[in-house]
């Protein structure tokens, strides 16, 4: 069944008709990352308006594959058990030569995590599953579809907007206008910002198939399968995954001289689709026929105006890292935008989003980029060098290591940034928080699920945690006058030791580790992590 | 950058097995074996940053 592309209601904006009340955070974009966005400050008390020019979900499949932080992070805006539930769950790629797999890897091969690695699930619920979570703020989210953004400008302490719809013209004030709207973001090409990098020069054909029958063999285990030269593609790469409703998606390359038009024809496809599916029913969902570049902005703060997902860096598809690296932006901005709106932050702390973004969206680009050149040869010898690995691959474990078909999206380290106090624990600071299976007693529950959204104090050691304003308090295998959980499996334990006391930042991530439990130590750190010492 | 040898007296005997293992060879055949041997080779020597050195002083040697 195809998904059926309802349109969401417009209605006329206030501004119609009289002056709007300066709004504290304006949205332009009202996709997955712009709608997370209202989410995340709105669960923090924040209000937003929301705007976009368009009224439906995305219109195909597009982002499909969510990584297991990015999950983590849904799991906090409320709607991550929903996608678990409907998204395929998958952990395995395989890489194949030709006909014969060479290399396979297992994305999370231990248990004891409430989010597999990695889920496949169309662009569209993702979208809708937001707007429907975000229904549900009516005080604090202000949606506005139809309402497209002609015009922009800072004036120091605000921005203004200049807004047309359907019934005319309106213009708003935001205390920070946060720009949402994605790879051609018009407020980017507004502000004449450059967006530099590696443009690629092969076409990729993208189809979405819908058939009864799994491509994937008798038991049917989605997997990501990945074809260096396949035999019924010859020359070119090829991939494979499956998303619900029996959807899968095919990736082709087709090489840099191609009549894209020509291409995305069903006369062409539907010829390459049997190729690999022979005989099998099936129906064509999406297609789209694409070159793609990996380029960022230099900054993605700049003053009243914020950066967020694809409008401040986009990369190829082959990692996973553009939706998931814009959902990681958004947990990283959320807590210190409110904190800054609410008071609780000075300004700079929103300094620290610019840094430790464009640090994450920078290691986003190099590892899609250099799967990008690997999967494409740019020269005979790159196509030797290509050919050799594969061939050491099959014999030899090293050789494995070099074949790049995408190194998978992985949560962004942030160790290096000023927020962090440094120091040495199995979870070192700067690294995000890693989930484990705990239960108080009665009911089955997790470490990622207690901690949420805000500064808190967790150790699986004896030591007693001290009681801090605003700093919540969770005891792993010990009982105390705040929240105790017994650890499933000793899976906490092995993962944070039973020596150490570990100072989570609002959006899950390590930022300061202790021997001991003295406060003064930890009121610090938490004042390093609000941005004192930017 | 200068290489110091390490090869010693086995240094005859190592370029002579590495003629051995192109004898026979076509042009492609050989620039495919030299392809893996230089993927073999850096995975023994295992150090990034000497690998870069040892990458740096090859192209230096290029002849425009």
């Amino acid at each position: 069944m195809a998904y059926d592309y309802a349109p969401f209601p417009y209605t006329p904006p206030p501004g119609l008709t009289r002056p709007e009340p300066r709004h504290p955070v304006v949205i332009v974009g009202a996709g997955p990352i712009g709608l997370a966005m209202a989410i995340d400050l709105a669960q923090r008390g924040t209000a937003s308006v929301v705007l976009d020019d368009n009224n439906v979900v995305s219109v195909g499949s597009r982002a499909i594959c969510w990584a297991k932080r990015t999950l983590e992070i849904f799991d906090r805006l409320g709607v991550g058990e929903r996608m678990l539930a409907k998204g395929v769950t998958w952990k395995v790629g395989r890489n194949f030569h030709g006909e014969n797999q060479v290399y396979a890897f297992d994305l999370l091969p231990e248990p004891g995590h409430k989010y597999p690695a990695f889920i496949n699930l169309q662009q569209y619920y993702v979208e809708q599953y937001l707007a429907e979570r975000a229904a549900e703020f009516p005080d604090l989210i202000d949606l506005r579809f139809l309402n497209k953004v002609t015009n922009h400008s800072d004036h120091g302490d605000h921005a203004t907007l200049d807004i047309t719809t359907p019934d005319g013209d309106y213009t708003v004030e935001a205390d920070y206008y946060l720009a949402c709207d994605g790879a051609g973001s018009a407020t980017r090409k507004r502000m004449n910002l450059p967006f530099n990098g590696q443009t690629f020069e092969e076409h990729f054909l993208i189809v979405d198939v819908e058939m009864e029958t799994s491509p994937f063999g008798s038991d049917d285990t989605p997997e990501r399968w990945f074809w260096f030269n396949p035999p019924f593609h010859s020359g070119q790469s090829a991939l494979l995954h499956k998303q619900p409703d029996n959807i899968y998606r095919i990736d082709l390359q087709l090489g840099p001289d191609t009549d894209p038009k020509e291409e995305a024809t069903e006369a062409k496809v539907i010829p390459r689709i049997k190729a690999i599916v022979g005989d099998t029913p099936f129906r064509l969902d999406w297609m789209s026929v694409y070159k793609f570049r990996c380029a960022k902005l230099d900054r993605f703060v700049h003053n009243r105006v914020i950066f967020v997902g694809d409008s401040a860096h986009v990369v190829s598809p082959f990692g996973a890292r553009g939706g998931n690296g814009g959902i990681q932006d958004v947990d990283n901005l959320g807590w210190k935008l409110a904190a800054v709106l609410q008071g609780n932050a000075r300004e700079p702390l929103l300094e620290s989003y610019n840094i430790e973004r464009v640090h994450g969206s920078a290691e986003n680009i190099i590892n899609s980029s250099r799967a990008t050149n690997f999967m494409t040869p740019k020269s005979p010898i790159e196509a030797l060098f290509r050919d050799q690995v594969l061939k050491l691959a099959t014999e030899h474990p090293f050789a494995c290591k070099l074949i790049n078909s995408g190194r998978l999206s992985q949560p962004c380290n942030l160790s290096a940034s000023p927020l962090q106090t440094p120091g040495a624990a199995l979870v070192p600071p700067g690294t995000a928080l890693i989930d484990a299976p705990l239960h108080d007693g009665q009911d089955q529950t997790w470490l990622l699920t207690a901690t949420h959204g805000n500064f808190t104090l967790i150790t699986a050691s004896p030591m007693t945690l001290p009681d801090i304003a605003g700093i919540a308090r969770i005891g792993i295998n010990q009982s105390a006058d705040y929240p105790c959980y017994r650890a499933t499996d000793g899976h906490a334990e092995t993962r944070y030791g039973t020596d150490k006391i570990y100072l989570l930042r609002p959006d899950g991530h390590v930022c300061a580790v202790f021997d001991t439990p003295a406060p003064a130590a930890i009121i610090a750190a938490r004042d390093r992590a609000l941005g004192a010492m930017i | 950058m200068i290489l110091d040898d390490t090869l010693g007296l086995d240094a005859d005997s190592f370029y002579n097995a590495l003629m051995d293992a192109h004898a026979g060879l076509t042009d492609a055949q050989s620039h495919a074996l030299n392809a893996r041997l230089v993927l073999i080779f850096a995975n023994e020597i295992g150090d990034l940053d000497r690998l870069e050195h040892l990458l740096a002083a090859a192209r230096q040697t290029t002849t425009p």
